[in-house]
């Protein structure tokens, strides 16, 4: 069945008007006594990074400069060259639909960004949030570089991280809100 | 025949195969149940009649916090937890010591990515920014004068019952195995009184919390489960939330998986869209036999286990004892709960405990007389969604055995003649 664009662009506003409407109609009023936050403020906390590289900070790495953090920060955990440590294996993996396979970086996730905004919030393990940005970019390279996806001197920033490709890029089904 | 005594006989006659009775058995107070309907490892003294020690000396004196009692020291979570972290990895609620529908504070399942911080709660903010038209910044304080609201319900771990995926059934105590849900009552302010007051923009479809950890874990929330049934929660069964649980706020999204469930909440960055964070990329994401993955699975699905007899616990020869279990569903409330005392051939409907509350622990009972030859208990849960627990097999006929996560097969119980229970797949 067809529908003249103004219809559908009619009901598509009549769901949001439910979903925003009903939901805030339903909010409890409170006192409101939060205070102004400063964009100042918000940019100081934000280190969100989305998939299209908003929120990646100013700085740059190559795989070379993260061989070096890599070997001395984070192999004792994961292993050298990311894999046979005691935490999770981050690169290498066999294919997906096997009896066993193993989900790294370089076989199963989806995003190169995920891989700074989790490595800046979290690792090093035993000391989070000690990286430099540039750093960051570094060891990030590396783990890309250790899964064949970039060479040993491709400078990953803001702008040629979020270009980078992974091979699983499409192999996720969204079940919400499809068919939650 | 009185209409009481026609009843009685009734309830009396096995309703299905395995010895399993009506479920209004228990309902009839000239029942008397027998001595040895207990699960008791070790019997009862005699009589009683003898002065006990506690009896002839005075008590121990007040205290500030109560604690239980020493000779309940098997109710504890079991930890497992990395040998490189101390603070990464998971307790279990011991689900096979409790009754009842609610846990205690105490027993509360703990997944932590990197231990638990001591927040000093005048140092905490709460700050909403992104796409609102006023982006604000909470204390504590501000948003203890907030209209509050209590509702109970599940906090489930995506990664609950991951071992009924193993090929071999694993051979532990319930709690151990399907522990990593737990029941509450939180009272805490609608997110959408805070969203409101912050004025969040249409164009927004996604919250990015994170918490004030040192992991600093962060994950994606649909807009509309936001606006839905979530609370920024502050208190846990009446008292201030525990540090291992989010002290001073986190995230209650009732039904949900309780990665979204974010603790030491201190910020939300309304977006576009999900920041595809790792805990829901690499991680919580099931991948299928196909070699594609589902994700943004955020529904718990019903699930139900008998927690008394379960494995560990061993039946004093036949007689009359009460099955009792837990069902839940991150859908709604749960409608009915059958269960089957001859593996899954004939099922009997059990009584289930007031009150039945929508996403909640629903507390379920029935009478079973014990002929002594082995069997094997089954549970299965329907909600009111018309959503049943698969069998095991089908389940992993549809998902395969690498999804780890989202395990919520039906649970079955071999009963040995010695009384011995284990875990079977049957
Ligand atoms: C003390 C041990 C330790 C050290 C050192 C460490 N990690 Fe980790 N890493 C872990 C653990 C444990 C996890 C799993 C965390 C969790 O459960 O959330 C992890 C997870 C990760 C992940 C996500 C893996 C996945 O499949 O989800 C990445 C990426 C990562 N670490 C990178 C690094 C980098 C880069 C460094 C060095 C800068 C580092 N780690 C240092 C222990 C460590």
């Amino acid at each position: 069945m067809s529908m003249p664009e103004t219809g559908r662009k009619a009901i598509a506003a009549l769901i949001v008007l439910c979903l925003f409407g009903a939901g805030l109609q339903a909010a409890p009023e409170g006192p409101r006594l939060g205070k102004p936050l400063s964009g100042a403020d918000s940019a100081a906390m934000d280190i969100n990074v989305f998939p299209d590289g908003h929120g990646l900070p100013a700085g740059k790495g190559t795989a070379t400069d993260g061989k070096t953090i890599y070997d001395t920060q984070c192999a004792t955990c994961h292993g050298p060259k990311g894999s046979g440590g005691s935490a999770g294996e981050l690169a290498g993996g066999s294919a997906l639909d096997g009896p066993h396979p193993d989900q790294t970086i370089g076989n199963y996730w989806p995003y190169a960004t995920t891989v700074f905004d989790f490595v800046r919030r979290s690792m090093p393990l035993n000391a989070p949030r000690s990286l430099s940005d540039d750093q960051i970019y570094a060891v990030t390279a590396y783990l890309l570089q250790i899964n064949g996806l970039i060479g040993e001197t491709t400078e990953m920033n803001a702008k040629t991280l979020p270009e980078v490709r992974l091979p699983n890029r499409e192999g996720f089904l969204r079940i919400w809100p499809s068919s939650p | 025949m009185t209409q009481d005594n026609a009843l009685l006989n009734d309830v009396l006659l096995p309703v299905a195969g395995g010895g399993l009775l009506d479920r209004r058995l228990f309902l009839q107070r000239s029942l008397e149940l027998g001595a040895g309907a207990g699960l008791l490892l070790t019997g009862m003294d005699a009589s009683g009649a003898e002065l006990q020690p506690w009896q002839k000396t005075p008590g121990a004196p007040f205290s500030h916090y109560g604690q239980p009692s020493p000779h309940e020291k098997e109710a504890i979570r079991w930890v497992s937890a990395n040998t490189a972290a101390a603070g990464n990895g998971i307790s279990w609620t011991p689900l096979h010591k409790l009754e009842g529908m609610i846990t205690p504070n105490g027993l509360h399942f703990e997944r932590h990515h990197h231990g638990v911080p001591q927040i000093n709660p005048d140092r905490h903010r709460l700050n909403l920014h992104g796409l609102f038209r006023n982006p604000v910044s909470f204390s504590v304080d501000d948003l203890l004068r907030d209209p509050l609201v209590s509702r109970i319900c599940v906090v489930e771990c995506g990664g609950n019952s991951n071992a009924g995926w193993h090929e071999e059934p694993i051979q532990t105590p319930v709690g151990y195995f399907h522990g990593l849900a737990s029941c509450s009552e939180w009272t805490g302010i609608p997110l959408s009184t805070l969203l409101d007051e912050a004025g969040l923009q249409p164009d927004a479809r996604w919250l990015i919390a994170e918490g004030a950890d040192a992991a600093g874990m962060n994950i994606s929330i649909p807009v509309e489960k936001a606006l839905d049934d979530t609370l920024v929660a502050l208190y846990q069964n009446g008292e201030r939330l525990r540090p291992e649980n989010g002290y001073p706020l986190r995230l209650i999204l009732p039904g949900w998986e309780a990665v979204l469930n974010v603790k030491w909440l201190h910020r939300l960055q309304a977006a576009r869209e999900p920041v595809m964070a790792r805990n829901e990329t690499a991680k919580y994401t099931e991948l299928q036999p196909s070699g594609k993955a589902r994700q943004f699975t955020f529904i718990m699905d019903a699930k139900s286990l008998i927690t008394q007899p379960s494995p560990g616990y061993r039946l004093h020869g036949p007689g009359l004892y009460q099955i009792s279990g837990l069902a839940w569903s991150g859908r709604g409330k749960i409608r009915k709960v059958e269960v089957s005392a001859d593996g899954g051939k004939s099922w009997a409907e059990a009584a289930l405990q007031e009150p039945v509350l929508s996403k909640s622990f629903t507390r379920f009972r029935l009478p079973w007389r014990w002929d002594g030859s082995p069997l094997v208990l089954k549970s299965r849960a329907i909600d009111e969604t018309g959503h049943q627990q698969p069998e095991r097999a089908a389940l992993v006929a549809e998902r395969g055995r690498n999804g780890y996560f989202h395990y919520n097969a039906i649970v079955s119980w071999a009963v040995a003649p010695d009384g011995s229970l284990s875990h079977v797949y049957a």
